[in-house]
């Protein structure tokens, strides 16, 4: 019963256009950028010890508009992988019903929106 | 829907490409896709090989692949899955096809054993029956899986299977969960111990492909979590 004998996996599949496989995706992939992103972080933070002259060439370069650009991009992805991190922790830990679970999630949106316009009004 | 024709494309295993058929099916009110099916193996080709028992949603024998999406296709009306006048009918994902439309099951029925989803009894005849509560959590979370009929619509809708043989698939472990919160099953252990294998439920990534595609509605998904909850507290007290 090898693999030979299988429907070709990838081309039968349409099966995955669903919220929660959406979600999976999001959080493995905005995962892996994370993971690309981070040895690049620490090499950077260490030029600081080992060499502070190319810290600061370095650095200048995050004043060009692409690198803004990324810096929002990079924020997405943590922001996608936090929450996307929270929401398997509470779908695997927590044996609540789904009505609870979408209380409880809303409840976190209306919070996290409340914070955000005050965050608006300080800045 | 009088005088109009349905364009059915049957992908006929075990060519791994799926041999592609088209077939004109005449299309009637409340036809399902198990009748379009058998309308062409009664009418165009009578060696097209397919399954089926009930047709009316209690054997599980007849789901197959519809446009890409695992379904029991007995109650699975063929004016909801159309598109435009085609339907696609393939063999069930994630398992060997023996002929046409026809996969082998044992390795779905394997893993039911291999989750020892089967009971374990420690009373006798001589001993009292066991009282079950209904209202108790352990009965509720049990029944909410017990309705499963075993079609393997969720072992063909779960990508974890598709890549990894030896995960025992939502069916079983769900099988597996519901019997752990059996009072009248004994075999807590041997469940715990077979969940946690190199197949076993930690395997899951909570897709949810097997919650969404149920054609009884029942959550696979949630019950693999449970199993993940039972078995981490286990490890905690016991370290196993």
């Amino acid at each position: 019963m090898g693999g030979d004998f299988r429907m070709k996996a990838s081309k039968s599949i349409k099966a995955r256009a669903h919220p929660l496989w959406l979600a999976y995706a999001l959080h493995r992939l905005s995962g892996l950028g994370l993971a690309l992103f981070l040895p690049l972080h620490f090499w950077v933070l260490a030029l600081a010890v080992t060499n502070p002259g190319q810290l600061d060439r370095f650095l200048q370069l995050t004043d060009a508009g692409i690198v803004k650009l990324a810096e929002f991009g990079l924020v997405f992805l943590l922001a996608v992988h936090f929450f996307g991190g929270l929401r398997l922790i509470a779908l695997e830990w927590l044996p609540w019903t789904a009505p609870q679970k979408s209380l409880a999630a809303g409840a976190a949106a209306v919070s996290f929106m409340v914070a955000t316009l005050f965050l608006l009004k300080a800045i | 829907m009088t005088e109009q024709t349905i364009k059915a494309i049957i992908e006929r295993g075990p060519n791994p490409m799926g041999a592609r058929t088209q077939f004109d099916v005449p299309a009637y009110d409340n036809q399902t896709v198990l009748d379009v099916v058998s309308w062409v193996q009664q009418n165009v080709d009578p060696t097209l090989s397919y399954r089926f028992a009930c047709r009316v949603g209690m054997c599980g024998s007849c789901a197959m692949m519809v446009n890409g999406v695992p379904r029991w296709t007995c109650r699975t009306h063929i004016s909801k899955v159309l598109v435009g006048n085609e339907v696609t009918i393939a063999p069930l994902r994630n398992l060997p096809v023996v002929k046409d439309l026809v996969v082998d099951m044992d390795a779905f029925f394997d893993k039911w054993i291999a989750a020892e989803g089967l009971h374990h009894g420690a009373l006798t005849r001589e001993d009292p029956i066991a009282k079950v509560d209904p209202t108790s959590s352990a009965r509720v979370a049990s029944d909410a899986g017990v309705e499963c009929i075993n079609c393997a619509v969720c072992y063909a809708a779960c990508d974890t299977v598709s890549t990894n043989q030896e995960y025992l698939g939502p069916a079983a472990l769900q099988r597996a969960w519901t019997l752990l919160n059996d009072t009248k099953d004994n075999g807590r252990e041997k469940i715990l111990d077979a969940v946690t294998g190199a197949g076993g439920c930690q395997n899951c990534h909570s897709m949810g492909s097997c919650t969404a595609y149920c054609p009884n509605e029942l959550d696979p998904m949630s019950a693999i979590a449970g199993l993940k909850r039972e078995s981490a507290k286990s490890f905690f007290r016991k370290g196993r």
